[in-house]
C-alpha cells in the first residue's frame, strides 16, 4: 500500500487498472472524463494491458462491454447523467444476460434543464435494472469499492453487474490522500475471471435467446433470488477486504454512532462526510444523534437497516433524488423497512442537493431541527425563496 | 416408379443453421443466413440484432444456431461484435474465431447505423452482414430506410395521396464504403455461389467488411413463397438491386444485368407490395420513375 | 439450457421443433430426371434437403414447410408439389 495525494477519478482509474480488465469501453461525458482519460493514459503508456475501445456513444460503450463480457473478458465502463440514460437499455440487457460487468456511475443531475453538477437522479433511474448499486462516501471508498465490485460481480453465485456510484465533482474532482492498491495486492484479492459459459466455438451456445410467457417470469425470479444471495456476498467481500487491507467502510450499510442514538440521519454517498461533522458537533453538546449510510442500495438491505435502527425514535432521510409525482425515493424505502414492525419511528424525508445545490453544515442543522420539531412526508431543503416565491 | 432414396438422420440437415426454426415459408432471410454460415464455417462467433432472424432462430429453450451466437438489442449488433472482437484479442484468442455481426435492414441502416459506423471506423476485424428485406418485417412490414421507392408498407400505404414509400432506398453500401474499409459487397439470395465467394473473401481480409444481401420476404413483399428466388433474381436482372464488390473503395466486380434489359415491370408485377402501381394508368408514370432508378444503377455501377 | 443465467440455449436444439405441420403443399422428389445440380439443397431455407447419392436428393419431411422453392428452382423439373393430405 502507498498513500498518495490524488484526485478521486485518478484513484478510481488506478484501482480499475490493477483489477486487470481485458476490455474497457467508454464515451466521454463530464464529470466522468478524468477516469477514462487516465485509463487511456495507462494503456498508452503500456502500464495497463487491455483493449480500450473508444466508442461513438454510451449505448455502444455498454454494448461493447456486454459483448466482451459474454466472450469471457473482465470488462469496465464508466458514465454519468445523460450518458447513463442513453445506456439504460443496455444496462437492463447486461443484467438480464447475467454478465458481471463493472461500471462507475459518476452521479450527476439529468436534463432538462441541462446541469452538469452532482445529484443522484441518474443512477436511481436504473434502480430496477438488476444491477447491484453501491454508493461511495469518499474517494478511498470509491477506489476500494471497484476492487470489491469485480469480486462481487464475478462470484459464481452472483453473476450480476455491479455499479459503483460516486458523486460527480464532489468526489471525482477532489484531491484526498488515498491508499492506492498495488498490483500484487489486487491479484491476491481478486481471482482471475473464469466464467462457466462464454462465447466460443468450442461450446457453441446461444446467448440472449427469446423467452416467452413460459419462462420470462422465472428469469426475473432468478435475478431477484440472486440479489438476496448477493446481500451475503457484498458483506463477505467487504470483510475479506477488511482482512487484507485493514480498511472497512461498511458492508451493506455503515453506521456512525447509532448504538445509543435517538435520531439518525440516513443518506447515500458523499454527503455522509458533512453529516459526520454535524453529528460530532452535536454529540459534543450531548445530542444523541447518529448516521446510517446506505452503501448497498440494490440489493436493499432491509434487515440490516432494521437491526441498526429499531431502537431509534426519529429518522431523517436525506436524498439527492426525487421520484417526480411521488416524492423521496430512499425515504419511502426506509419507511417500508418498518412496515408491520412493532415500533415505527418518525421518518422525515428531505430532498436536497439537486443539480449541485450546496449542502452545508447549516443545511444539516436545519434538517435535524425540522425533524425534532415536526413530522412530515418530505420537504425540499435549501430552495431559493426568491426563485419560487411568486411575483 | 422407382424407389425413392431417403437420407439417414446423420446425413440430413447438416447446416450450421439448424432446421426447426420458425421462419415463414419461403423466407429469404433464413436462406441467406444459412448460406452465410455455410460459407463461414463453424469457427465463428456471430451476433444478431433484434428482428425476424433472431426471433425465428432463438425461441428459448431452442436455438437453430450451431455456432456461438449472441443477441442483445436492436441497434447494437455491431457494437456487441466490437466487444467480442476486442475480448478475443485481449484474451489472446483471436485465432479461435472470426466475428460476424448480423442485422436486418432496419437494424443496420436505421437504428443500428451509429453503432455500425463506429465499428467500421474503428477498424474492427468483423464481417457485418445486412439481410436486406427492405422493411421492418418482424413488427409487421413497416417502412425502413432501405424500403424502395413507391413500395407499399404498413406505414407507407398506397392511398389517394400516396404511391407508397416516398423516399429512395438509402445507399447503405456507399455509406459503409465511405468509412474507407477494405471490403464492401452486395449479394442476392438468388446467387448462392456468389454469397459463398463473398463471405469467404471477406473473411480472408483483416479489418471491417460490409456485406448486404437482398433477401425477399414473401409475407412483406406479398409474393409467392415459391418465387422467392425468382423475385430476388429479377431484382438483380432489372438493375434494381445492383450486385457489386468494392475493394479499398474501388468497384472491382459487378454482376451484369440481363440482355436485352429486363423491364422493371417484370419484377414489380409479381409482388403485392407494388400491385397498386398496376391498378390505374397513372401508375405507369410511377413505374417509369422506378425504371429510371434501375437505369441509373446500371449506369452508375456499369451493369450493362 | 440455463434460464437462471440469462436464457442460454444449446446449439442446434431447434431440431426438436417439427415444422412439417405448416405444410400445405409437399415436394415429391422423383429422383428420375435429376442432373445433380444441387439447387434444391442450396436454396432450401429450412436446410432440410440432402444428397443421398450422386443425382439423388431427398427432403426431410419433418421440417419441410412446403415453400416450393426446390420445385421452382429444380433445373430438370424433377420435383413436384402436391397437395398435402392431412
Amino acid at each position: 500500500m502507498s498513500t498518495t495525494f490524488i484526485e478521486g477519478s485518478i484513484a478510481v482509474a488506478k484501482t480499475v487498472g490493477v483489477c486487470r480488465p481485458h476490455v474497457i469501453s467508454a464515451y466521454p461525458i463530464t464529470p466522468q472524463t478524468h477516469i477514462v482519460e487516465h485509463l487511456s493514459e495507462l494503456v498508452a503508456n503500456g502500464e495497463l494491458k487491455t483493449e480500450y475501445v473508444n466508442v461513438e456513444s454510451e449505448h455502444s460503450a455498454a454494448s461493447v462491454v456486454l459483448g466482451a463480457s459474454a466472450t469471457g473478458a473482465r470488462t469496465y465502463t464508466a458514465t454519468t447523467s445523460q450518458g447513463f440514460l442513453l445506456m439504460i437499455e443496455v444496462l437492463y440487457n447486461i443484467a438480464g444476460m447475467r454478465l458481471p460487468v463493472v461500471m462507475t456511475c459518476v452521479n450527476r443531475a439529468v436534463s432538462a434543464p441541462i446541469n452538469i453538477w452532482n445529484d443522484q437522479q441518474d443512477s436511481l433511474t436504473a434502480r430496477d435494472s438488476g444491477w447491484i448499486q453501491l454508493y461511495a462516501e469518499d474517494n478511498q471508498e470509491a477506489s476500494d469499492m471497484h476492487l470489491q465490485a469485480f469480486k462481487i460481480a464475478e462470484n459464481k453465485d452472483v453473476m450480476l453487474p455491479v455499479m459503483i456510484c460516486m458523486d460527480g465533482f464532489v468526489l471525482t474532482h477532489s484531491f484526498e490522500p488515498i491508499e492506492l492498491i498495488l498490483q500484487e495486492e489486487a491479484d491476491k484479492f481478486l481471482p482471475p475471471f473464469k466464467p462457466q459459459y462464454y462465447l466460443t466455438p468450442k461450446n457453441p451456445l446461444t446467448f440472449g435467446a427469446m423467452v416467452g410467457p413460459d419462462g420470462y417470469m422465472e428469469t426475473r425470479y432468478f435475478i431477484e433470488k440472486t440479489m438476496r444471495t448477493s446481500l451475503q456476498v457484498i458483506g463477505d467481500v467487504a470483510a475479506d477486504f477488511h482482512n487484507q487491507f485493514g480498511r472497512f467502510q461498511g458492508g451493506l450499510i455503515d453506521t456512525y454512532k447509532v448504538e445509543d442514538a435517538s435520531l439518525v440521519l440516513v443518506a447515500m454517498g458523499s454527503v455522509i462526510g458533512t453529516l459526520k461533522d454535524v453529528v460530532d458537533e452535536l454529540r459534543a453538546k450531548g445530542q444523541k444523534i447518529g448516521i446510517l449510510k446506505v452503501r448497498s442500495y440494490r440489493p436493499f438491505p432491509k434487515d440490516e437497516i432494521y437491526r441498526a435502527l429499531n431502537h431509534v425514535k426519529e429518522i431523517a432521510v436525506l436524498e439527492k433524488a426525487i421520484s417526480l409525482g411521488y416524492g423521496g425515493i430512499l425515504v419511502n424505502e426506509i419507511k417500508s423497512v418498518f412496515y408491520g414492525k412493532p415500533k415505527t419511528p418518525k421518518i422525515n424525508g428531505f430532498i436536497l442537493g439537486l443539480g449541485g445545490r450546496d449542502i452545508t453544515v447549516d443545511t444539516i442543522h436545519h434538517v435535524i431541527k425540522d425533524t425534532v420539531k415536526a413530522t412530515f412526508e418530505e420537504k425540499f431543503v435549501g430552495l431559493n425563496e426568491a426563485l419560487i416565491g411568486g411575483k | 416408379m422407382t424407389t425413392t432414396l431417403t437420407a439417414s438422420k446423420e446425413q440430413s440437415c447438416q447446416t450450421l443453421l439448424a432446421s426447426g426454426h420458425t421462419a415463414c415459408t419461403g423466407c429469404g432471410e433464413a436462406l441467406a443466413a444459412k448460406l452465410v454460415l455455410g460459407a463461414a464455417g463453424s469457427n465463428v462467433i456471430v451476433t444478431d440484432a433484434t428482428g425476424c432472424l433472431e426471433v425465428f432462430t432463438t425461441r428459448f429453450p431452442q436455438s437453430s444456431w450451431e455456432v456461438p451466437f449472441i443477441h442483445s438489442l436492436f441497434e447494437n449488433s455491431a457494437a456487441v461484435a466490437s466487444g467480442i472482437e476486442a475480448a478475443l484479442k485481449s484474451l489472446g484468442r483471436q485465432n479461435e474465431a472470426k466475428v460476424i455481426a448480423q442485422g436486418g435492414d432496419g437494424g443496420t441502416a436505421d437504428i443500428g447505423l451509429q453503432a455500425l459506423s463506429g465499428m467500421l471506423e474503428r477498424g474492427h476485424d468483423i464481417l457485418y452482414v445486412c439481410y436486406d428485406n427492405e422493411a421492418y418485417m418482424n413488427t409487421g412490414v413497416q417502412r425502413s430506410g432501405l424500403t424502395p421507392f413507391d413500395c407499399m408498407t404498413t406505414t407507407s400505404p398506397y392511398g389517394e395521396f400516396s404511391w407508397g414509400n416516398k423516399h429512395n432506398k438509402k445507399d447503405m453500401p456507399g455509406i459503409a464504403a465511405a468509412h474507407n474499409i477494405p471490403y464492401v459487397a452486395t449479394a442476392s439470395v438468388s446467387f448462392p455461389k456468389d454469397i459463398e465467394n463473398k463471405v469467404k473473401k471477406a473473411l480472408s481480409i483483416t479489418g471491417p467488411k460490409y456485406l448486404q444481401i437482398h433477401s425477399p420476404c414473401p409475407l412483406g413483399w406479398r409474393s409467392n413463397p415459391q418465387l422467392t428466388i425468382t423475385v430476388a433474381r429479377l431484382a438483380v436482372q432489372t438493375g434494381l438491386y445492383p450486385i457489386f464488390e468494392m475493394e479499398n473503395g474501388k468497384i472491382t466486380k459487378v454482376r451484369k444485368v440481363s440482355t436485352p434489359k429486363t423491364p422493371v415491370e417484370e419484377y414489380l408485377k409479381i409482388q403485392g407490395r407494388f400491385a397498386h402501381l398496376f391498378k390505374s394508368p397513372d401508375g405507369n408514370e410511377e413505374i417509369r420513375k422506378i425504371q429510371e432508378i434501375a437505369d441509373r444503377n446500371i449506369e452508375k455501377y456499369g451493369l450493362a | 439450457m440455463r434460464l437462471d443465467l440469462g436464457a442460454i440455449a444449446k446449439a442446434g436444439t431447434s431440431k426438436a421443433n417439427q415444422t412439417c405441420g405448416w405444410r400445405n403443399f409437399k415436394p415429391i422428389f422423383h429422383q428420375e430426371k435429376c442432373v445433380g445440380c444441387g439447387l434444391c439443397k442450396i436454396y432450401c431455407p429450412e436446410g432440410c434437403v440432402t444428397m443421398v447419392e450422386k443425382k439423388k436428393y431427398t427432403v426431410d419431411y419433418t421440417y419441410c414447410k412446403g415453400c416450393g422453392i426446390c420445385a421452382e428452382e429444380c433445373s430438370s423439373s424433377d420435383i413436384e408439389m402436391v397437395v398435402e393430405e392431412k
